[in-house]
């Protein structure tokens, strides 16, 4: 039997190490779930292919330059809002955030670490996404920086509803919901099919969805070379301060 | 090393018109192991939960190593290990990772490898939490108390749904703890755990302790004569020749227990009184009484 030292010696890692240790705690958990990674790196991979070369949706232009940009805001999605929800709401009702409670791990600590990881995720995913439509012919315009921005504003956003979801509902109604959620935004939000094929009555609405707003911004960055539209900024952070406002209020740890 | 380890004063704490703690006061001293006994529902894991800053108390004071578990959570968590009483861990998780990291949220943690091999789960750091038995997913759950090397450790029913060796580990390393310097509070049905592990003993019942003391002074200098004998004696006569303050009573039918100052003098006037009554009494025995007969006696026998 090994002999343990077990005098008291408490005390706490330093907060860098706290968030770096959690954020990769999630990160793995993230890339070795298979439903995760269906979501978050298959599904956006085989629309992009898919759409790209099957003549299926008629847009001006070629077909990668129209998807990449939309295939890159359903990734987005699907890890900060999809993944992260799901994700959350399981933890919560496993006590696995009433557990970390109890650690030297503050809140804020957790949710940067949440954070890091989903920022992880997404460097993954647009890399891979890049690479794939590169291959297929992708001619990015527009400044790199504009469109990591907008990816920036479309994770708060999409990470607020996320949380503010998994906060309050229990954590199947999370699972249905976040799913649910994520196919209406795919089909309607213009990802693959031009919000302009949409009746002109509801396309205000759909205009002021965040993933609609994400891929908007996105596509006038990547395909027409223009600064991210003031619109589609102030429709992200909108969609940000509501929903970070409104989880924070009404987040249940337990 | 001035202020106990816990210390309860007035403590009350409601769940909409259910009072769940009704003005529990208790003090747990450091180095030492408290239990807390009683029967489900009595306000143990609220209480416990109070003082692991998980639920505020709603009036009443409340001091963990001399801290206040809400306001001063960010000081106290470093040096306080808990251990919920189910659930916690992520399931898809493998032990090892768990465990690890928690460690890395502490400065100076034991090697969780170790920790790991001491109970017993060394061939499983790398199986997920949900295909551990309920026995392994405690085992690692303890685990992950002790981990942060605290001060102070809070055991929800540690060993409930245990076999008897993953128990009689448990219990080891609760011993280790203790003679290491930690104080322990542990929240138990059993009581056998409590009889001995525990230096301090709070029995609490409807959120009020009930009593409290080292299981030898629950179970007092007190001791009881038992015997069997032909049901039907007439006890109110054998009351009449026992010092004042014994009590007699027949439970069940043809088993008799007598309480009271049971020395010499009271056994010999049993064993008179049968044979003046031509009664042979068998299985006599005076027993020290054991705190499950206390735990019973204060909290009742009728099924919650």
């Amino acid at each position: 039997m090994t002999a343990l030292d077990l005098t008291p010696r408490p005390g706490a890692a330093p907060f860098p190490r706290m968030v770096l240790a959690q954020a990769g705690a999630e990160l793995k958990a993230t890339l070795r779930h298979g439903e995760q990674l269906l979501l978050t790196m298959v599904i956006p991979i085989l629309l992009l292919a898919g759409f790209s070369v099957a003549p299926l949706i008629d847009v001006p232009g070629t077909r990668v330059d129209f998807l990449t940009p939309g295939i890159i805001a359903l990734a987005v999605m699907s890890t900060a809002f999809t993944g992260q929800a799901i994700a959350t709401g399981f933890e919560r009702r496993y006590g696995v955030l009433r557990r970390l409670g109890a650690t030297p791990l503050s809140r804020s600590g957790l949710l940067l670490a949440k954070t890091v990881a989903v920022l992880a995720v997404e460097v993954l995913q647009v890399a891979a996404i890049v690479v794939v439509a590169f291959l297929l012919g992708w001619r990015p315009a527009g400044s790199p920086l504009g469109a990591a921005a907008l990816i920036l504003l479309g994770t708060a956003a999409f990470s607020g509803l996320g949380l503010l979801m998994a906060g309050i509902l229990r954590a199947e109604a999370t699972l249905a919901g976040a799913n649910l959620v994520y196919l209406i935004l795919l089909g309607c939000g213009g990802v693959v099919f031009s919000v302009e094929k949409l009746p002109a009555s509801v396309q205000p609405i759909v205009e002021l969805l965040p993933i609609t707003a994400l891929t908007d911004g996105l596509r006038a960055v990547l395909r027409d070379g223009s600064a991210p539209p003031i619109a589609c900024v102030a429709v992200l952070l909108a969609w940000a301060a509501l929903t970070l406002i409104l989880a924070a209020r009404t987040f249940r740890w337990e | 090393m001035s202020s106990p380890a816990v210390e309860l004063t007035d403590v009350v704490k409601r769940y909409g018109s259910k009072i769940a703690v009704d003005g529990l006061s208790l003090t747990a001293e450091r180095a030492a192991v408290t239990a807390v006994l009683g029967p489900n529902g009595a306000g143990k894991t609220s209480t416990v939960e109070i003082c692991e800053g998980f639920r505020r108390a709603d009036s009443g004071t409340v001091r963990v190593l001399g801290l206040d578990p809400v306001r001063q959570a960010r000081d106290l968590k470093p040096r306080v290990g808990v251990m919920l009483q189910s659930g916690g861990m992520p399931p898809a998780a493998g032990a090892g990772d768990w465990l690890r990291l928690v460690s890395r949220f502490h400065a100076h943690p034991l090697d969780p490898v170790a920790l790991l091999d001491r109970l017993g789960l060394a061939e499983h750091t790398r199986t997920p939490v949900r295909r551990l038995s309920g026995g392994q997913q405690q085992r690692l759950s303890l685990a992950a108390a002790v981990v942060g090397r605290p001060e102070l450790v809070f055991l929800d029913e540690p060993t409930a749904g245990l076999d008897p060796q993953a128990r009689h580990a448990c219990w080891e390393l609760i011993g280790e703890l203790r003679a290491a310097g930690v104080s322990v509070v542990l929240t138990t049905h059993h009581m056998e755990e409590a009889e001995r592990l525990a230096d301090h003993v709070v029995i609490i019942d409807r959120g009020r302790v009930v009593a409290e003391g080292s299981p030898a002074q629950l179970t007092g200098a007190e001791r009881q004569l038992r015997f069997r004998a032909r049901p039907g004696l007439d006890l109110d006569e054998l009351l009449g020749a026992l010092p004042v303050g014994s009590a007699a009573k027949e439970s069940p039918g043809g088993h008799y227990i007598i309480e009271g100052q049971v020395g010499p003098e009271l056994l010999a006037t049993v064993t008179a009184w049968c044979a003046a009554e031509g009664v042979l009494a068998e299985d006599l025995s005076v027993e020290r009484r054991t705190l499950e007969d206390v735990f019973l006696e204060l909290t009742g026998r009728e099924l919650r």
